[in-house]
């Protein structure tokens, strides 16, 4: 996506999102369109985030998960996949384990597929919401100072961020345990910073990951307690950012090892005000792959 | 008496005679003969001019899939690619199912083998079912045919293990071959780690889990001084790690395959699967050293690793899918490439394609002297064709060079005399 396609898809998305306000949080806008959320892997809020959007624009949705689909009787994505064209749904909304299993779903169906988050890959419409949230905050992200904290290499998030972060113009500071960095980080037009307290010092926004604690099998860092201790955003961590910081995760929050409760629910913190982005950037979606005109993307937008 | 095939007006490049020049040969009954001063009556005259005629082409590593996945392939349809890719022999990795860990297996690919268009040389497992645990019975497997021994894509990880391999090995002639990798290290991964795999969110493999084994038997083979010889290298690391035992005089031999010379990782972008195998493709840097390495004889020859998939382990997820791709009908294009772009001179080429892999296995050919096995490859340096799926030979239809406009084919391909492939 260019920095045009992002900003003409997050304006969309503001004229959607007071839609939510209203007492009749419905328009016709997709009425008789047909969605399937497709999500091969547990996700609450995606999920709700994009069923609420389609729902608050009249579409028809469908949801299939991991355990209720075929795939744990040994069908393969592509037969699946298939087989759900075969029902001539509009849209496709997946999520998937497996890094590309969007781009593999598009080349063998006919419907538009959004991809809502593969293996350690992109997150696009996360993406859009965190870039609308900041935008709401600080009008631009030409020449601000994000600092993302965490584990960079199996965050999907930060992938799509970092990407449009970039193209707006922001300086994107990564910070985390090296065992947290994917290779060659430093050349994703990044700056990589071994001391997390260089990533916040004057930040515009700091944003902190979550830290999975199912990955303990490969060890990258040896406890969520000293992980904390030396990378969890504080609010004695966040004086070294601008006065006007913004704070944000992308959920959910372990408390108290990325981020500290004070913080999670403080002033600084625009935690939910994502989530209601949320759902206003998957209307925007919905709206500009169906009928709305078209956004020329691979990763996020067909 | 038996008839005469007579290879006219050819260019005979034949780097194991120091022979590159215009003439002709002669084949009868199987061996190359001394020319006549008459053409006999019956003789089958082939005016080749503009052609090459090189010792044939001999691949160290190919997957033929038989017994037990004939799905993928057969030794019938993998023989059929090698002749039509100018192969008159391939060595046929162990990990069939069963196994290729006992001598009943070994005799059945012989068996089968035996009617195909071209030589095949069995290679048997290290240990039982390549579990890494206890030595297979090598020396029951050479009587039946092996030529050497690996666990292959199953990498011994136990060095004690690997040690004894190598002096057992020893004992029976055998040589070892090593696919180098070190398993805790690639665990999980997919491609090759790097900027490419941090943009697809793909898990890396990094270049020390090859080179730390290469390593390993490079110091186990100057421990035990068995011949060992390491299998597909994609990194400069290990070509680094093997320049250095060379110099110490280890016994140890090494190949690469035509995708990491051709190919980066930059060609995993879309996620294509036929840029998937095992070692990854790796980055720029590796690829130049390849290059360099194949032209100063760090690198003794050029392997295929064939490895015919179906559609059932290539159409799916990236991290999913099967590794490997097939090569032996594109090796030799990609080779003669190399040629034009001058890295190697075409006697280089016949080198690494023939003459080593020939001493390296210790098989008849490589050779065009009088008295050889007329083992020959016709080779066209000028012809152009598109590689296509349609008309690969090969059951596995696995290649990232599928569609690719490719220059210079086999256009003859001989075993024992007879023609196993001709294009006219």
């Amino acid at each position: 996506m260019t920095a045009d396609d992002i900003l003409h898809v997050i304006n969309t998305a503001r004229s959607f999102k007071e839609i939510s306000a209203r007492p009749i949080k419905k328009v016709p806008t997709l009425r008789g369109k047909t969605i399937i959320n497709f999500f091969f892997e547990p996700s609450t809020r995606t999920r709700l985030s994009f069923e609420v959007a389609a729902k608050r624009m009249s579409a028809d949705t469908f949801n299939i998960s991991a355990s209720t689909s075929s795939a744990t009787k040994g069908e393969t994505l592509i037969d699946t996949a298939r087989n759900l064209q075969a029902m001539a749904p509009d849209v496709i909304i997946i999520r998937h384990s497996s890094s590309g299993a969007p781009q593999l779903l598009a080349k063998n169906v006919d419907a538009a597929i959004i991809n809502a988050g593969d293996g350690t890959h992109e997150h696009p419409s996360q993406g859009l919401l965190d870039i609308m949230t900041i935008l709401e905050h600080k009008g631009s992200l030409e020449g601000l100072k994000i600092a993302i904290v965490g584990d960079i290499a199996h965050s999907r998030v930060a992938g799509s961020d970092i990407i449009g972060f970039n193209r707006l113009g922001a300086n994107v500071h990564l910070a985390g345990p090296a065992t947290f960095m994917p290779a060659d980080a430093d050349q994703l037009g990044v700056t990589v910073c071994e001391d997390v307290r260089d990533a916040v010092r004057d930040a515009d926004v700091v944003m902190a990951l979550r830290i999975q604690k199912e990955r303990q099998k490969d060890p990258l860092i040896p406890s969520l307690r000293e992980y904390s201790t030396f990378y969890g955003i504080n609010n004695k961590m966040l004086q070294l950012a601008k006065d006007d910081v913004v704070v944000m995760h992308p959920g959910p929050i372990n408390r108290g090892v990325e981020m500290s409760p004070d913080v999670a629910d403080g002033k600084r913190s625009v935690i939910l005000e994502q989530v209601t982005n949320g759902v206003a950037v998957r209307m925007a979606l919905l709206y500009l792959v169906m009928g709305g005109e078209k956004t020329d993307d691979e990763q996020g937008g067909r | 008496m038996e008839k005469t095939m007579v290879l006219q007006q050819c260019r005979v490049i034949d780097p194991a005679n120091d022979r590159d020049a215009i003439g002709d040969i002669w084949v009868r009954a199987g061996k190359i003969v001394a020319a006549e001063t008459t053409l006999p009556e019956n003789a089958e005259v082939y005016n080749l001019t503009g052609k090459w005629v090189v010792p044939g082409l001999i691949d160290i590593h190919v997957h033929l899939r038989e017994p037990g996945q004939e799905y993928k392939e057969s030794i019938e349809t993998g023989t059929n690619a090698a002749a039509a890719g100018g192969f008159t022999a391939v060595a046929c990795m162990p990990n069939t199912s069963p196994v290729n860990d006992n001598a009943t297996v070994t005799r059945y690919i012989l068996e089968k083998a035996a009617p195909c268009r071209a030589r095949v040389y069995p290679v048997g497992a290290i240990s039982k079912s390549s579990k890494g645990e206890g030595l297979a019975e090598f020396g029951e497997m050479k009587q039946a045919g092996i030529v050497a021994v690996t666990d292959d894509g199953m990498p011994v990880l136990d060095s004690q293990l690997m040690r004894r391999a190598m002096e057992y090995a020893k004992s029976h002639k055998l040589l070892v071959m090593s696919h180098s990798e070190e398993a805790a290290l690639s665990r999980n991964g997919c491609m090759n780690e790097g900027l490419t795999a941090t943009r697809l969110g793909l898990r890396g493999i990094p270049a020390a889990a090859e080179s730390i084994m290469v390593f390993r038997e490079a110091a186990l083979a100057e421990l035990t001084g068995a011949h060992v010889h390491i299998a597909h290298v994609s990194t400069k690391e290990s070509l680094a790690v093997i320049s250095m035992a060379k110099s110490r005089g280890v016994k140890l031999t090494a190949e690469t395959a035509p995708h990491y010379f051709t190919l980066t990782d930059e060609a995993v972008v879309g996620y294509d699967t036929h840029a998937k195998m095992n070692p990854p493709l790796r980055s720029e840097e590796d690829r130049q050293a390849i290059l360099a390495a194949l032209a100063d004889g760090t690198l003794d020859a050029i392997a295929t690793d064939h490895a015919p998939h179906s559609v059932l382990e290539k159409n799916v997820e990236f991290n999913e899918a099967a590794n490997g791709i097939t090569g032996l009908e594109t090796a030799l294009s990609l080779s003669l490439a190399l040629v034009r772009e001058g890295v190697i001179s075409e006697k280089r080429m016949v080198e690494l394609m023939s003459v080593a892999p020939a001493r390296i296995l210790g098989v008849p050919g490589g050779s065009l002297a009088e008295g050889e096995v007329a083992d020959i490859t016709v080779i066209d340096p000028d012809a152009e064709f598109t590689f296509t799926a349609e008309e690969s030979k090969s059951k596995g239809k696995n290649s990232p060079f599928i569609g690719w406009r490719l220059k210079g084919r086999a256009v003859m391909t001989l075993v024992s005399g007879r023609v196993q492939h001709h294009i006219e």
